[in-house]
Order: C-alpha cells, then structure tokens, then sequence
C-alpha cells in the first residue's frame, strides 16, 4: 500500500482526489460568491463565518492551500515525466482527430488558472491575512461586500477574471470526467458524467464570470 | 497515383535520423499500403539504395506487427484497422504522406520504420498469464460456468493484438490501454482471478519501469486502437491497482 502513490496509477488517482477536493472547494466558493447578487447581508453573514470559523481558518483553509499545491506541483511533475516518455516528437501528429483540445492541453490552462491564482490571492487573500494578523483591525462583519464590488471596479480586472474563467471551464470539462474515470467509475456512466461535467464546466465559470460582471455594471 | 512520401530515416538506434522525400508514381488504389511500401523498395534497390525498413508480418491485422505513424496517426487515417488494412484509394492523388515510427521513450528506434516492442513483452512477462499444467489434464471448456457478460469482456479483451498504437497515440506515451486489456482478459475469468493480485502489480509496476508516459485520460488510445478497446478497461485497472494494494 506504501507504494500506490509511486506508481502511475497512484499519481493519477492522487491527482484526480486533489482535483475532486478543489471541485468541491469551488462549489462552495461560488455558492457563497452568487449570493453577493441576491443579498449583501447573506453574503457578509458567509464571509464573516468562513473568515472568522477556526476550523475554517486553521484547519480546513491550510488544506485547501495544500491541496492546490500539490495538484499544482504533481501537474508539473506528471508533464515533465510525461515529455520526457517521448523525446522526439512527431513531424505530424493529429491530435485531435482522436481527443479533445482541452484533454490535451491541460497544463496550458492550469498555467493560467495558476496565475489566476495569484492575482486572486493578491486581490483578497493578501488583504484579508494584512487585515487580521498583521494591522490586527476589528472585526467588521459587514466590510466583505464593500471589498468585493470594489475589486470589480476595475474593467482590466474584470476582463483577467473572466478570461481566467473561461480557461478555469476548458480545465473543469475534461478534468471532472478524467478524475472519475482515474478513480476508476464503470464507464456505464460515462456519458451522464460527460454531461454532468459539461454543464459544470460552462456552468460555475459562467456564474463566476456573471458575478463579477454584474458587479462591474451594477456600479458602473 | 502519384505521391509525395516524407519518410523518417535513421540508420540504426544510435544514429541521429530524419525525414527524407520520395517521389512515388503509377501507384494503384487498391494496393494496399504496405504494398505502396513493397514498390517503393523495389524502386529503391533498383537504384543500389537502401531500402526503408519496416515491420510487417501476417498483412491480416491480426499480428500487430505493422507499425507506421501515417499523417498524424497510428496506422492512418482509417479507424480500427492495422496498417496492412490500411489501401491506397483512402488518399488522393498527389497527397503528402508522412510516413513516421511509433515514437516513445519505451519504443526505442531500431532503423527507419522499425521499433522495438519488447517493452510489451516484458509487462506481459511479469504476469500476463495464468499459471495452470497445460501438459496432459485437459478439462472440458465449459467445466467451470462462466457469465456471459464477463466471458464477452474478457474476448473483447484479448482481441488486443499489442500493436502499440495506444502507445504512439497518446500524447504522453501511456501504455495503460494495452496493460488495462491485458490484466483484464484474465482478471475477468475464474481462472484468472487466482493471480489477479500479483498480476496488476507486477504489470503496472513493469509498465513504469519500461518509461512509459502517464495516462491523462484524452482516450485518444481507444479512437486509434485498431481493435477498438475500451477505455472501461483502464478504470477497471485503475479499480484493481488499488484493490491489489490493499490486500497487500
């Protein structure tokens, strides 16, 4: 058992349990992000929980980090050793006579949906760790919404997100099925997981994008 | 038919290779491709060259000898069908060929067209059968009852003739639908099952040694695969690896 996560299969089970965490990570992220359309109170109320909750703060919020990390770094690993299986590569090779564009190409959008990352921690986690360890300000329940639309102000903001997005759902598509099929589903349900990660993969992107438009016009 | 062939060359499995242009004429279409290869060697030798060397052997689609990369894919453009099935009429006169090895790290260049496969040979080595006295002893086929939809897996199994274009597909070199095919044909059935254990992990653990690529699920391996196998068979090897694991 010590040595599963040594072998191929156990990367690529390993890989695809980190990816089912962070789905399941996003889920929340974005039922919590569209309440912030319907009612500010609601999304203040779950931001105050989710930023002040110890389990949520010291237990739950370092294992998401590592859990981004690790699918992260095992990404570039499974790329680098998976190049390094073909040294010379084809003078013509039709890839996509066979597979899907975004199958093939999954490092291109984790690289951006990594940079994504960066700014998105720039733009709320920096301030939100400066705000309660370091200034040690008051706890102000109600300053979540006011720092949200304020970060949509910016259309050059606004545009990097969305696009983020869009390369967030050409990862989510291929990858919600190929994480089920590495934790080896019965491919009887191969189709209804292809839709189930269809609608997935354009639908939270599309909701992350309309919320931050909504944002955007609404305080336009 | 007259075409233009680029072909890779290399002398031998040290020497640096490349893509050289033929010029081939008076093809007819209903040869088939390997015999559009046979006219090009005769040409070839005709003027004291060195003729392009590649594998070849029942020209039946059985053996899974045949082993080109033809425009971008495992066996051509045809689906579930080895080169030797592959005929002239499927291209146009006039067409660019390029006529490429199965390319991976496992699959190491012997000359021109010529890989070698024993990389397969070895996985099927380290547990790729079942370990019964087949000298004398012969029991009845049908002694031990077997359901139908396992005993029609397991053949649908079996029917992989380890060619390797799952291999020379699969943008990372994965071997996993030629391994999961092969664990599986046996797995399925009762006399199977007495080694499933052992088998998967000493297959899987062969397959890493031999430097294939890891399987990021594209399923290019299944279109190209000339037998048409299942990518099911993979989630059933993935389902069995950690099975095997945690009896372990």
């Amino acid at each position: 058992m010590k040595n599963i996560f040594k072998s191929s299969i156990g990367r690529k089970i390993a890989m695809a349990l980190s990816g089912v965490f962070l789905i399941v990570f996003l889920t929340q992220h974005f039922i919590i992000n569209i309440t912030s359309v319907f009612s500010e109170d609601i999304f203040n109320m779950l931001s105050h929980f989710m930023g002040n909750n110890p389990l949520v703060q010291f237990i739950l919020q370092p294992i998401l980090i590592a859990g981004v990390l690790f699918h992260f770094v095992m990404g570039f690993v499974l790329e680098w050793q998976n190049r390094k299986a073909r040294p010379v590569t084809y003078a013509m090779y039709k890839g996509s006579r066979n597979s899907m564009f975004v199958s093939r190409n999954m490092i291109i959008s984790g690289i951006v949906i990594l940079s994504f990352l960066v700014l998105h921690f720039y733009d709320f986690w920096v301030p939100e760790m400066d705000y309660k360890y370091i200034q040690v300000k008051p706890e102000d329940p109600n300053r979540y919404y006011e720092e949200l639309i304020h970060k949509f102000e910016s259309p050059i903001r606004v545009s990097l997100y969305c696009l983020s997005f869009i390369f967030l759902g050409l990862h989510l598509v291929h990858g919600l099925s190929s994480s089920t099929q590495s934790l080896g589903t019965n491919n009887k349900y191969a189709s209804t997981i292809q839709k189930i990660s269809y609608a997935f993969g354009i639908g939270i992107p599309l909701g992350f994008c309309f919320i931050a438009l909504y944002h955007f016009f609404i305080h336009f | 038919m007259k075409l233009f062939l680029k072909i890779w060359r290399q002398k031998n499995s040290q020497s640096k290779g490349r893509i050289v242009d033929y010029e081939i004429d008076e093809i007819s279409p209903d040869m088939s491709f390997l015999e559009m290869m046979d006219v090009l060697n005769e040409r070839i030798i005709e003027e004291d060259g060195d003729p392009v060397a590649f594998d070849h052997d029942c020209r039946e689609g059985i053996c899974g000898s045949c082993s080109m990369f033809i425009n971008g894919e495992p066996h051509g453009p045809d689906k579930l069908i080895t080169t030797c099935q592959l005929h002239m009429r499927r291209f146009r006169d006039g067409d660019t060929i390029y006529i490429e090895p199965f390319r991976a790290r496992a699959f190491p260049i012997i000359k021109d067209l010529v890989v070698d496969r024993t990389a397969f040979d070895r996985i099927q080595q380290s547990g790729g059968f079942i370990s019964i006295n087949t000298s004398g002893n012969t029991l009845d086929a049908n002694t031990i009852p077997i359901e139908k939809e396992n005993a029609d897996k397991a053949f649908d199994a079996a029917t992989c003739i380890g060619c390797g274009a799952c291999v020379a597909s699969c943008k990372n070199s994965s071997a996993m639908l030629f391994v999961s095919a092969k664990v599986s044909q046996f797995s399925l059935l009762p006399q199977g099952k007495v080694e499933a254990t052992d088998r998967v992990l000493n297959m899987v653990n062969q397959m890493d040694d031999e430097g294939f690529g890891n399987c990021t699920n594209t399923g290019a391996c299944h279109v190209e695969c000339p037998k048409g196998i299942s990518l099911d068979y993979i989630a059933k090897l993935n389902r069995e690896y950690v099975k095997a694991n945690l009896k372990k």
